[in-house]
């Protein structure tokens, strides 16, 4: 068509020029809406099953994601979608909880500061009839004001496993207290072997266990700083002499949490959860002990952090009844799953007695011993510790530990951040 | 078409007369219809990715925001206060510091030195500046895991080690090491090795730009080639190229994230302000006051230092 021809409207060629562009703007903008981990359609409205939103970090062990896909399609009573997530859990969780496109359900770790948010939902209604049936601290951990917020999900002990051949070899016993340690270390040390293992940040994980090995705390019971004494200043020094005895192994392609470091005979002692005893046994076979945290000095006693990962009900979701419903019959009711989740993957002890007490993984062996020093020697993280005091808490450590800080100076700066935390939570 | 053709070589046809307004009217609604629609997307995305945040982000910086992005508890200029006094704060800025007195002269000095190796090369000159080029295209969370993983790692089969073990020197835990502290070296090489192909362009660019008359009144004046052309001769003409790399390259320093975060994580003692912003901000802590305030307040910063440098090297009157 010759271009001076008028035009009565739009040619089609035109109009689907113009409206193409239109239309990818229109695309665009909506992708960048997209993908949120659940299903397009939301809400819960007459016969039809709900939809709700569960979200998993990224756990190491092969197997796990099928597992956990398996169960959210056995739930007869909402269509669950699995969102898998690897790299860093909390930060996109966080973001997650900050609208109501985010998870449903979702598992991670209990601080104040989800409640003053408003981010969690009580959970006592579902956890009324069996709330005898879990550890007191495991309740604790997830317990504010009297109202529990989380159901455990599994209970991660971490403490250090050893080559019993190595130590055999060298003619030394499994250390007793934190000098143990540090000279087992050095003596283990060769030029192709390292003594230990405990993170590529040299050592920050065995913080929280140094402090309690002191007899300190996070918070005394009144929420106090409990990490300000002479003795817990005498722990984060004995961390740094570890690293300075060029005993400890660092810059591994691997973090502490993954037992690649011990398989690999790169190190004899490894500070790592129980979850990786199946790998560590795989390639090690019997060749492997283990010890807490071990003690500062006579006056103390080891410590073992029983961490873990907590199911939590988000208050932003629409489907709120739905979700606590979900999060009963996984967590609660279906025991084969729960069992399936703690013993057929990684190692973690299930948080129900009356489970914990028939799993036969965990009788024997190197596992049973994690499990009897658990018991013995275990502690769980107080909800009024927050992430901001966790963080004050890891300067402390990296200034103490690598930088060869004075820890008195360094715990009187973290206090300072501890305290104002505190008094921004309770007044 | 023959009838129409006919019609439009009539000029005082009344019905071509209002055609041609109706098509120049619709020409010029055209224009600005394509106008939007190549333009619209950009301005909706400037608008609702940048423009948006910035805005938003001034509101929380003088509110207590606490896991929530629509808070509630004013505070005033608390959250800047407190910045400014924050210690974690304050040694990020000097983290920063100190990469930058690192990376922008070198960056400059080999991006240059580059430049002018593959400006003379007579022979596959498109085949050296690909090959320098190229790394530009490799994304820095790849290069730092190469880095991280397999070239600077610290146990004894990592490639640096390695190849120190042949000269029997212990291994060494580059990013673990803070005393002294290797982790400079890694995080200084990988940016080096991505960024200088970019900045070794934009000076080719410049080179060709001087006119080799200047360089032939040179010669015939006696200047002698080698040093004294290129100090008086092709630094002057680069005068322009040099300003933009210096400030390019600074701002771009400043924006320092992926290669920490990769390569050494959160670590309070290489810890640049975006590291730390991030992780106060956007990790579990959600302390979205303060990180909104020390994000302007380095916003600030920024534009202060490029000012400043525009005064100094006057990029204004870098035309010439």
């Amino acid at each position: 068509m010759p271009a001076h021809v008028p035009n009565a409207g739009l040619s089609r060629r035109d109009l689907l020029k113009r409206t193409g562009g239109l239309a990818a703007l229109a695309a665009f903008t909506a992708a960048c809406g997209g993908n949120t981990g659940r299903p397009s359609s939301g809400g819960g409205s007459g016969g039809a099953k709900v939809n709700l939103a569960q979200w998993y970090h990224q756990y190491g062990e092969t197997g796990t994601q099928q597992a956990a896909l398996k169960y959210a399609k056995a739930y007869p009573d909402a269509n669950v979608t699995v969102q898998w997530t690897p790299g860093d859990y909390d930060a996109k969780l966080a973001s997650g909880l900050l609208s109501s496109k985010g998870p449903d359900v979702f598992e991670g770790h209990f601080n104040i500061g989800m409640v003053k948010s408003n981010q969690v939902v009580p959970l006592d209604d579902i956890m009324a009839d069996v709330k005898d049936d879990f550890q007191p601290g495991d309740l604790a951990t997830n317990t504010l004001d009297g109202k529990i917020y989380g159901v455990r999900m599994i209970i991660d002990p971490q403490v250090i496993y050893y080559r019993k051949s190595l130590l055999d070899k060298a003619g030394i016993k499994p250390p007793e207290t934190i000098d143990d340690l540090i000279s087992a270390a050095k003596e283990l040390t060769t030029n192709k072997v390292k003594g230990i293992f405990v993170g590529n940040d040299g050592g920050n994980v065995m913080g929280g266990p140094a402090l309690y090995s002191s007899g300190g705390e996070y918070l005394t019971k009144d929420n106090k700083p409990g990490f300000t004494d002479d003795r817990a200043a005498q722990a984060f020094g004995k961390l740094h002499e570890l690293y300075a005895s060029k005993s400890v192994l660092l810059g591994a392609p691997t973090d502490w949490w993954d037992p690649t470091a011990i398989n690999q005979g790169l190190v004899a002692m490894q500070f790592i959860g129980m979850w990786a005893v199946p790998g560590m046994q795989k390639a090690l076979g019997d060749d492997l002990g283990v010890i807490p945290f071990p003690k500062l000095d006579a006056q103390a006693k080891p410590a073992v952090y029983s961490g873990g990962w907590t199911q939590f009900v988000s208050t932003k979701s629409a489907n709120v009844d739905a979700a606590k419903k979900f999060v009963k019959w996984l967590w609660i009711d279906k025991s084969e799953y729960q069992e399936d989740w703690s013993l057929n993957y990684g190692f973690h002890i299930p948080p129900r007695k009356s489970l914990a007490a028939k799993a036969a993984k965990l009788q024997s062996g190197v596992a049973a011993d994690t499990v009897k020093l658990t018991q013995d020697y275990g502690y769980t993280d107080n909800p009024a510790w927050t992430p901001k005091m966790g963080t004050a808490f890891t300067d402390l450590l990296t200034n103490v530990i690598k930088k060869g800080a004075d820890p008195a100076a360094e715990i009187a700066k973290a206090e300072k951040t501890v305290n104002a935390e505190l008094s921004r939570l309770f007044g | 078409m023959s009838a129409p053709a006919k019609a439009s070589a009539d000029p005082a046809a009344p019905g071509e007369r209002q055609g041609t307004r109706r098509r120049r009217h619709k020409g010029i609604a055209g224009n600005a219809l394509w106008f939007w629609i190549f333009v619209g997307p950009f301005v909706v995305g400037l608008l609702i990715f940048s423009y948006l945040p910035i805005i938003w982000s001034l509101v929380l910086s003088f509110f207590e925001a606490y896991n929530t992005a629509t808070p509630s508890k004013f505070v005033g200029l608390r959250n800047y206060v407190d910045m400014l006094t924050d210690h974690n704060f304050l040694s990020s800025l000097g983290t920063f510091t100190i990469f930058a007195v690192f990376i922008v002269p070198l960056t400059f000095v080999l991006a240059l030195a580059l430049a002018l190796l593959v400006n003379q090369v007579k022979i596959a000159r498109a085949f050296f500046r690909s090959v320098f080029f190229l790394p530009t295209a490799c994304s820095y969370v790849v290069a730092s895991l190469i880095w991280k993983l397999s070239i600077f790692n610290g146990v004894r089969f990592g490639l640096a080690n390695t190849v120190l073990g042949w000269f029997g020197i212990e291994n060494i835990a580059w990013l673990s090491t803070v005393d002294p502290p290797w982790y400079w070296i890694p995080l200084v090489t990988v940016r080096l090795w991505l960024q200088l192909g970019f900045y070794m362009i934009l000076f080719i660019a410049g080179l060709q730009r001087i006119s080799p008359t200047l360089y032939e009144a040179a010669y015939v004046d006696g200047a002698k080639p080698g040093w004294q052309v290129f100090r008086y001769i092709t630094l002057p003409q680069l005068r322009a190229t040099s300003v933009a790399v210096l400030i390019l390259n600074l701002i771009a320093a400043y924006q320092a994230f992926d290669e920490f975060y990769n390569l050494v994580g959160n670590v309070n003692y290489a810890r640049p302000p975006l590291v730390y912003l991030y992780s106060i901000s956007l990790g579990s802590i959600q302390d979205l006051g303060h990180g909104s305030a020390g994000a302007l307040i380095l916003a600030v910063i920024i534009m202060i230092v490029t000012l400043l440098q525009n005064r100094i090297f006057g990029f204004g009157k870098a035309g010439d």
